[in-house]
């Protein structure tokens, strides 16, 4: 069975490259745009993980992460922040929101690779 | 899909994304301090950013970095966004514009704006005014996010290279790989964050050869135990070249959510870990547990002699079971719950994806050749069914009433079916708009006027192809209303107006076409100077008695330029002829209003499409023409004394007491030889170039009737004095009349293949 | 009719001949698209003489060519009987004016003799060959030669 990946972010560009890295991968993947809509999603997903942007309208990673924690049943999903903050505030808040572990952008295909598959079975 | 059209993806949504940053800039200009203005703000450069990273666009990260740096100041209330702020920002936004131009259609930027830009923007997070342009050259900061380092952490911890020597010592003949002691004691939050202390062993596991033992000493009893907490810890002795760095990053998420300490193990230590050393009796720890991959490397290594003497104890070996069972549930907290969902048939899967897909994507992205062969084959349509009507008409003329229904509901859908194609193709002209806000901002620097931009009914529709061709004209159109109808800030103040100048650019729809207005708050059109000028100009006679209205309309003639001096804006041989000439060319009309003092009004009106067009049918020299609605002013029945020939071959038309030139349309086009009889005919007054009257002769008017457009250029060549083709109701095809080109050659300029081509789409 | 254009794996080529007056020609079927009857066409100002005008073919405008005073014969007179031979030149669809469609021929370059040296200019640019079938002749033309001006035009 193929792992799902539920991938949060509103750039187009960057959905695009995680949809094709993800099912060059093998893994199957579900997309939302925003918090919100991640959160929407979530329960008809059933992703085995996540990987989330941080800077996003209506609803952004840090609030999108303390979301999913929220949820019984995906309090202890792995969730990957994929962003280019990489000033260590933004990635503690991240943290403190629950966030698993982080991949610094620019995006590249092997690091995000390695991080899933290094928070999962 | 592969990356180019990932790229041409991300240059798509640069393109949305400045749209959005220069839309937010200017709403911030307008006072508006609603903090998701600054968050969409940031979010487009900071997305631009993000992509451009991804594509190594180097030049276009260190800028959008400095950018997002300084909006950032701005988001965390650090910055005010002062009108001196936001005209920095609006500089940069549109930089970032060109960069994104340059990185896509290769070409140059210029270096000096740019880099003067980023000194600005520098000062500004900085908490300083912005410099003056000439400073000491700063090195552009390079973002750690442009770094091409494959693994960089963010705590500073770049990766070294490695070298065996580091650890051999003198003992080049034997390598031996250095050990390293591991002692990793995770806490409750690592677990609720979902790291699982069992990845991190498999992982630690393919570094090298691996021995672990787990301590089980702070195990409560099982009533005591919360399945959730965190009572385990590790010590784990790894053999690997790979150095200590990748042990670290093996535990770079977990790092905060545990104990741990890693040191170099002296040479044969580790491998002999005795029970002394632990405190408690260890576990061995079975990786296998979760090693779904049956040739994973996996280093346990185990000792007979301690796995004994574990037995020997039934306590331990309970615990040994309970704490099997505490790493599943600890591991697998929030699994458990969907495993049962996992094993649901594949198809319920499928639909869920289908549906969050769907959920996901609420619009969709088409190519535009496909929507074109749509909308080609729906103009067929509505020629099949015009033909169909026809032929039962003609065939049945007591057709049933129910034939008749049938025809009418046929009509009716293929109408409501061609609206609805047309409507696909339909785009606001907000990013048009936004284009213009720049073209002030830039001619507003240059000629050193304050002007503020007001835009209208953006959301307006109209087709792609209208509003591609829209850009131009009215990019020369508001250069003109900026450089010559306002003021300077100084003579606006003694005039008592606002130092600064307002242009309302608005849009709307208006009888089936979209009508665009551009307004100014400037001088107006000064008539006594037009006046003089087109007298000069020989346009027109001295004594003649023009309206207003006329004169106005007298900066439309070829060549009419009111500017006292040619400033480097309308410097470029390009009057208003040429604008509503393209104007024109779109099947449009434009019209000026003045009032003197008080300002200018522009007014475009565009067919929501060039795909189809309103045309009146004619008859000329047995043929049928179709001329474009738009074109035509009024039709006559010319009376015979209204007829006044003029030198060897013109005729006048008397119209209201003016005399206008009457053109044979049958004869300019070659289809007769003789003039035709004009009182057996009827007369078009049409309206070209320049603004020129003329009275298209043709033989008689069939009616008036939307055409689809048909190209002659695709299976053939242009062909002067026609415009396009169309097909009929009876299935024929029939011209669609240039006539600009007609009315140019009734002036004695023979048609050529040069015509502009009029309303082709 | 339509004659869908084949691809022949054997070495030859299939031609479609056709009769102008008391000549036969033949094209390559590879670029005829369909053969039609005649339909009046919508006439065009400033064209050459044998730009008989313009057809809707299926939503598309077809320009339709007389070939015989194309080729410097005399011009048609067109009839009911009269065919549109539409082919493809180039990235353009024309309909060419021929009296009728004679014969589909298979040959090889084998069957194809060089042009005879008495043509002119004209004739050698747009004839490729000869072939002598069954007693008559038929000569091989290239449509892209002969509208070679479609393109130059249209530039």
């Amino acid at each position: 069975m193929k792992k799902k990946v539920l991938t949060v972010d509103d750039s187009r560009t960057i959905r695009n490259m995680l949809l094709v890295t993800l099912n060059n991968a093998g893994f199957e993947t579900i997309q939302a745009e925003d918090g919100v809509e991640g959160l929407e999603v979530l329960e008809e997903a059933n992703p085995d993980v996540i990987v989330t942007d941080i800077n996003m309208p209506r609803l952004d990673g840090f609030g999108f992460i303390e979301g999913v924690r929220r949820n019984e049943k995906y309090r202890a999903i792995p969730i990957l922040v994929l962003t280019t903050e990489s000033d260590a505030e933004k990635k503690n808040r991240a943290r403190q929101a629950g966030a698993t572990g982080w991949i610094v952008k620019p995006f590249d295909p092997t690091k995000l690779i390695d991080a899933i598959e290094r928070v999962t079975a | 899909m592969d990356m180019n059209e990932i790229k041409e993806i991300f240059f798509q949504e640069c393109e949305e994304q400045l749209a959005e940053l220069e839309s937010g800039l200017l709403r911030l200009n307008d006072g508006d301090r609603d903090p998701e203005t600054v968050n969409a703000v940031f979010r487009a450069v900071h997305s631009i950013k993000g992509g451009a990273g991804a594509f190594g666009l180097d030049d276009l990260v260190s800028f959008a970095h400095v950018f997002e740096t300084t909006l950032d100041c701005v988001r965390s209330n650090k910055l005010e966004p002062t009108a001196e702020v936001l005209k920095v920002m609006l500089k940069s936004a549109d930089v970032l514009a060109d960069l994104t131009n340059v990185a896509r259609d290769g070409g140059s930027v210029d270096q000096a704006r740019s880099k003067q830009l980023i000194r600005e923007l520098e000062a500004l997070a900085n908490g300083e005014a912005p410099p003056p342009a000439a400073v000491v050259e700063a090195p552009a900061a390079k973002p750690a996010a442009a770094a091409p380092a494959p693994v960089v952490n963010d705590e500073g911890f770049v990766p070294v290279a490695f070298s065996f020597d580091d650890f051999g010592g003198e003992e080049d003949v034997l390598i031996v790989h250095p050990t390293y002691e591991i002692s990793f004691k995770p806490k409750a939050d690592l677990y609720s964050k979902g790291n699982e202390a069992t990845l991190l062993l498999r992982d630690l596991s393919r570094l090298g050869e691996m021995s672990i033992h787990c301590n089980m000493e702070a195990l409560p009893s099982l009533e005591q135990m919360d399945p959730e907490s965190a009572y385990f810890s590790w010590k784990i002795s790894v053999k690997t070249d790979k150095g200590e760095d990748a042990i670290r990053s093996v535990f770079e998420f977990a790092e905060w959510d545990c104990d741990l300490e890693i040191s170099l193990a002296d040479e044969g230590t580790a491998a002999e870990m005795t029970d002394e050393e632990l405190p408690m009796q260890p576990v061995p720890f079975d990786l296998s547990v979760l090693d779904d991959e049956p040739d994973a490397p996996v280093g346990v290594v185990e000792e007979e002699e301690r796995l004994a003497a574990v037995h020997e104890s039934a306590a331990t070996v309970a615990a040994a079971e309970v704490a099997s069972n505490v790493v599943q549930l600890a591991s697998t907290a929030s699994r458990a719950a969907a495993e049962p969902k996992a094993a649901a048939p594949a198809a319920a899967a499928a639909q869920n994806t289908a549906q969050a897909a769907s959920a996901a994507a609420p619009t969709i992205r088409v190519d535009l050749d496909r929507v074109d062969r749509l909308i080609n084959l729906v103009g067929e349509l509505v020629i099949n069914q015009a033909m169909l009507s026809q032929s039962v008409i003609e065939n049945d003329n007591n057709g049933t009433s129910s034939i008749n229904m049938g025809l009418e509901e046929l009509q009716q859908l293929t109408r409501e079916i061609q609206d609805s194609v047309m409507a696909i193709r339909a785009q606001p002209v907000k990013p048009v708009f936004q284009r213009m806000a720049r073209t002030v901002r830039e001619i507003a620097d240059i000629t050193g006027k304050s002007v503020r931009l007001i835009t209208e009914g953006e959301n307006t529709e109209v087709d792609k192809t209208v509003i591609d061709k829209l850009a131009e004209p009215l990019t020369h159109m508001i250069r003109n209303a900026v450089d010559h109808g306002l003021e300077m800030p100084e003579k606006r103040v003694a005039l008592g107006k606002n130092p600064e100048g307002t242009v309302r650019l608005t849009a709307k729809h208006r009888s089936g076409r979209i009508v665009i207005e551009l307004a100014d708050d400037g001088q107006g059109i000064n008539r006594e100077k037009v006046r003089q000028k087109a007298i000069d100009n020989d346009l027109i006679a001295a004594d003649a008695n023009l309206s207003d209205e006329e004169i106005d309309n007298l900066i439309f003639h070829a060549g009419f330029s009111t500017a006292d001096k040619v400033s480097d804006l309308s410097g470029r041989g390009v009057g208003m002829d040429v604008v509503k000439r393209s104007i024109q060319a779109l099947g449009g009309r434009i019209n000026i209003s003045s009032k003197p003092g008080h300002g200018s009004v522009f007014t475009m009106s565009l067919p929501l499409t060039l795909a189809v067009l309103d045309g009146m049918v004619v008859t000329v020299a047995g043929q049928t023409l179709v001329v474009p609605l738009t074109a035509i002013v009024e039709t006559l029945q010319p009376e015979a004394s209204a007829i006044h020939s003029f030198g060897a071959s013109q005729r006048l038309i008397s119209i209201r007491n003016s005399f206008c030139p009457l053109v044979d349309v049958g004869r300019i086009l070659n289809f007769r030889s003789t003039q035709a009889n004009p009182v057996e005919g009827v007369a078009l007054l049409v309206e070209s170039e320049g603004g020129g009257q003329r009275a298209l002769m043709v033989d008689a008017i069939q009616g008036q009737r939307q055409v689809v457009i048909k190209s002659l250029e695709a299976n053939y060549t242009h062909v002067p004095g026609i415009a396009a083709a169309t097909i009929l109701g009876d299935g024929r095809v029939a011209l669609i009349l240039d006539v600009d080109a007609v009315v140019s050659a009734s002036r004695g300029q023979p048609l050529k293949l040069e015509t502009s081509l009029a309303a082709a789409g | 009719m339509t004659y869908l254009a084949k691809n022949l794996t054997n070495g030859g080529r299939e031609l479609i001949a056709f009769r102008i007056g008391d000549q036969e020609f033949c094209v390559n079927i590879m670029s005829v698209r369909e053969i039609r009857g005649w339909t009046p066409a919508t006439a065009m100002p400033h064209t050459p003489s044998y730009m008989l005008g313009v057809i809707n073919l299926r939503g598309a405008v077809l320009p339709i060519i007389d070939l015989s005073a194309r080729l410097g014969m005399r011009p048609t007179e067109p009839t009911v009987r009269h065919v549109i031979i539409v082919a493809q030149v180039r990235d353009k669809v024309v309909g060419l004016l021929v009296e009728a469609v004679s014969d589909i021929l298979t040959v090889t370059d084998d069957n194809i003799q060089p042009t005879p040296d008495i043509s002119n200019d004209f004739e050698r640019a747009y004839a490729r060959g000869v072939l002598a079938i069954e007693g008559r002749m038929i000569c091989l033309i290239e449509l892209e030669a002969i509208f070679s001006h479609l393109e130059s035009e249209a530039a």
